[in-house]
């Protein structure tokens, strides 16, 4: 419902400017009449619909400055609400990779069906763009030619806050999250950095998912009274953490840190609650970056609200396709050619500049951000041009 | 763990017991009287939530949003009864489930179109907003404390209605009889409309009191649904004091099964309900 509605109103307010545009260029590579077909895989309704709605409107945002083209070639969309459910997931993709034949699938916000998404693409060789979930598997064991990613790795953002935390010489952490993949992946990036900076990990916590009773945790934190605290939350989970972590009054002695998602999407529920919260992202609002100041103001003009991460990451995966497609004139055939584009490719993000590592995750800067005035302001660089290890790729 | 520890770990449990027996009353009240089986209970708890966010910030203030809540959730209790459950008392439960589920996806949907899909907080009142220094490190918010003395105040008026008053006897007579109950002259359609009513607005009232503690978001009610049972299973279907019980022991459970197992926390309270089924099949206690 949302989504048409904004799509319909993109187009009414930009078709004036792509139209002008469009008129006067002749076509700069040998177009075939087949329109290039875009499978986008993503939620539309449940918690995760507002990210899903946003890579969307990042992707099609690249896609009508571009003049409604990628690489010079017309785009057709096939979308499927998945609905972040993971059993759905293989006959979802199917559905768009057999059925409606799309060049290049892009998906999605939730890890366990991204998983399965990159399983399918894996048996039939689609060229798929992962534009959020953080799953390390996706550009770890299950790396592939044809699998891309332009959000981020679990370990990233957390390995970053690891050398963090060792800086600011705190000694003893006690850590807690979800008892999940994407939330025991970031603890483990955070512990790997932070121990080898001459750190340690007291107490590893964790409560199932999606478990909002926290109560019994900041006891225990209170308890043991360690140096500073690293969670992963995200969601409703984060404002409900947050909150609880202040009204318990441990904010005010032990310091609490985050991988960036505690405080991204949420500041406006957390109140004064997270305020001074430092957390570790691969974005931050207040960016000295030209093309994030031109991004965001198009992206406000063209949806009349403020830009996120996801809709960077939509961005991203949109001109990191269009990267290969110039490497081939449009020509998706030229798989290999295409594929060697993209990994070559310099993607001119809103973040900053990124290049892909070999596992085709971006090796990109993690910002150091502190929540202020509602606004997760970058205060400096945690980690520079940072890239996932990739653990049990082998490509 | 040391005793000061200890205490405020079991003044947790009891915390988080009590709010679950609120959310969790009206379920047992609407299953074991009428004996239907209404999945819609989370959104419900949901809906409440929703109202507290939306009422405080048109209204400014808590209190006036929890009384305008209240007065929209008996409301559209006696709306649902009416055009929807009156129709299934004598379908089977496979029936209901599937109204129910039902509901569950449409509240869902107006929730997003009414509200959008993002996450909200609601202010604590300013008169509660303090909070009580029970360790060098640790405070306790005043807001938690006033929920379970409203909760615990709730539980001894439900009591009282039940056992004690003229309603709760033809509430009582009607779960064991309905026909008998009718043909003594008693107008069960409307006691029956008033039970109903009354779980919506438990339901929607603990969304509300717990909306400033666990802030206001898309599919909050699902997590509550399945505890929810649990709690009704353990105390025993239709049993309010079973249900206070249940709860209790349950908020005790995860607590400590939080503490001492933190690997199992997650199976804690099915252990524990499959041990009260195997000790007492039909629940700790029986009927009202």
């Amino acid at each position: 419902m949302e989504q048409g509605f904004n799509r319909r109103r993109f187009l009414l307010s930009t078709a004036g400017i792509a139209g002008g545009l469009a008129l006067p260029g002749t076509p700069l590579f040998a177009q075939s009449a087949n329109k290039i077909r875009v499978g986008l895989m993503l939620p539309y309704t449940g918690t995760y619909a507002s990210l899903g709605n946003a890579i969307t409107n990042g992707f099609k945002l690249a896609v009508e400055q571009g003049g409604g083209k990628l690489g010079g070639r017309e785009i057709e969309y096939f979308t499927v609400d998945d609905e972040s459910d993971a059993a759905k997931a293989p006959e979802n993709a199917n559905k768009l990779i057999k059925r409606d034949n799309v060049d290049v699938l892009i998906g999605t916000v939730h890890s366990g069906v991204a998983l399965a998404m990159t399983r399918v693409a894996r048996e039939t060789k689609t060229l798929l763009i992962v534009p959020n979930a953080g799953a390390d598997e996706i550009t770890g064991p299950l790396c592939s030619p044809n699998i891309f990613r332009t959000s981020f790795s679990a370990w990233q953002p957390a390995y970053a806050m690891g050398q963090v935390m060792a800086e600011k010489k705190h000694k003893n952490v006690v850590t807690l999250s979800w008892k999940y993949s994407f939330g025991e992946q970031s603890v483990a990036g955070f512990k790997e950095a932070f121990e080898k900076a001459g750190g340690k990990v007291v107490k590893e916590m964790y409560l199932p998912f999606p478990n909002v009773e926290f109560q019994p945790y900041l006891t225990e934190i209170a308890a043991l009274k360690p140096d500073a605290v690293f969670v992963f939350f995200a969601g409703g989970g984060a404002v409900k953490f947050v909150k609880d972590y202040d009204a318990a009054g441990l904010k005010k002695t032990i310091p609490l840190y985050g991988s960036g998602f505690l405080t991204d999407g949420t500041l406006e529920a957390q109140g004064d609650s997270a305020e001074g919260i430092l957390t570790t992202l691969h974005y931050a609002d207040g960016l000295d970056i030209a093309k994030d100041k031109a991004f965001r103001t198009a992206y406000a003009m063209a949806y009349k609200m403020q830009p996120d991460v996801y809709s960077v990451q939509g961005y991203d995966a949109a001109q990191l396709f269009a990267a290969g497609l110039a490497g081939v004139g449009g020509d998706v055939t030229k798989r290999e050619a295409l594929i060697a584009a993209m990994e070559k490719a310099t993607i001119d993000s809103p973040r900053g500049r990124f290049t892909l590592s070999k596992a085709h995750n971006p090796v990109q800067d993690i910002y150091l951000r502190k929540v202020e005035a509602k606004q997760n302001k970058v205060i400096t660089v945690a980690a520079k041009a940072l890239a996932d290890p990739a653990r049990g790729c082998r490509m | 763990m040391d005793v000061s520890t200890f205490l405020i770990q079991l003044l947790n449990s009891l915390q988080y017991g009590l709010l679950l027996f609120l959310v969790a009353s009206g379920l047992t009240l609407i299953f074991g009287i009428m004996g239907i089986i209404n999945l819609a209970h989370g959104s419900f708890y949901m809906m409440g939530a929703y109202m507290a966010f939306s009422l405080t910030a048109l209204s400014g203030n808590f209190l006036v949003a929890v009384l305008v809540g209240v007065a929209l959730s008996v409301l559209i209790g006696f709306l649902l009864e009416w055009a929807l459950f009156s129709r299934l008392y004598k379908r089977d439960h496979l029936d209901q489930v599937l109204l129910t589920y039902g509901l569950i996806l449409i509240f869902e949907e107006l929730r997003s179109l009414l509200v959008g899909d993002d996450v909200h907080g609601v202010p604590i009142p300013e008169l509660l907003s303090a909070s009580i220094q029970l360790s060098e490190t640790l405070s306790y918010p005043v807001y938690r404390l006033f929920m379970s003395a409203v909760c615990i105040l709730l539980a001894i008026v439900m009591y009282w209605l039940i056992r004690y008053t003229r309603l709760g006897m033809m509430i009582r007579a009607g779960s064991s009889n309905r026909e008998m109950v009718q043909a003594l002259g008693i107008n069960i359609d409307l006691i029956y409309r008033i039970v109903f009513g009354l779980g919506v607005t438990l339901a929607a009232f603990a969304g509300m009191l717990a909306a400033p503690v666990s802030s206001v978001y898309p599919g909050m009610g699902n997590q509550v649904l399945i505890i929810c049972f649990v709690v009704v299973v353990i105390g025993g279907v239709g049993s309010v004091w079973g249900a206070l019980v249940a709860a209790l022991l349950i908020g005790l459970t995860d607590t400590f099964g939080k503490v001492i197992a933190p690997d199992y926390a997650g199976l804690a309270v099915y252990v524990l309900m499959a041990a009260v089924l195997l000790w007492r099949p039909e629940g700790i206690f029986r009927r009202i």
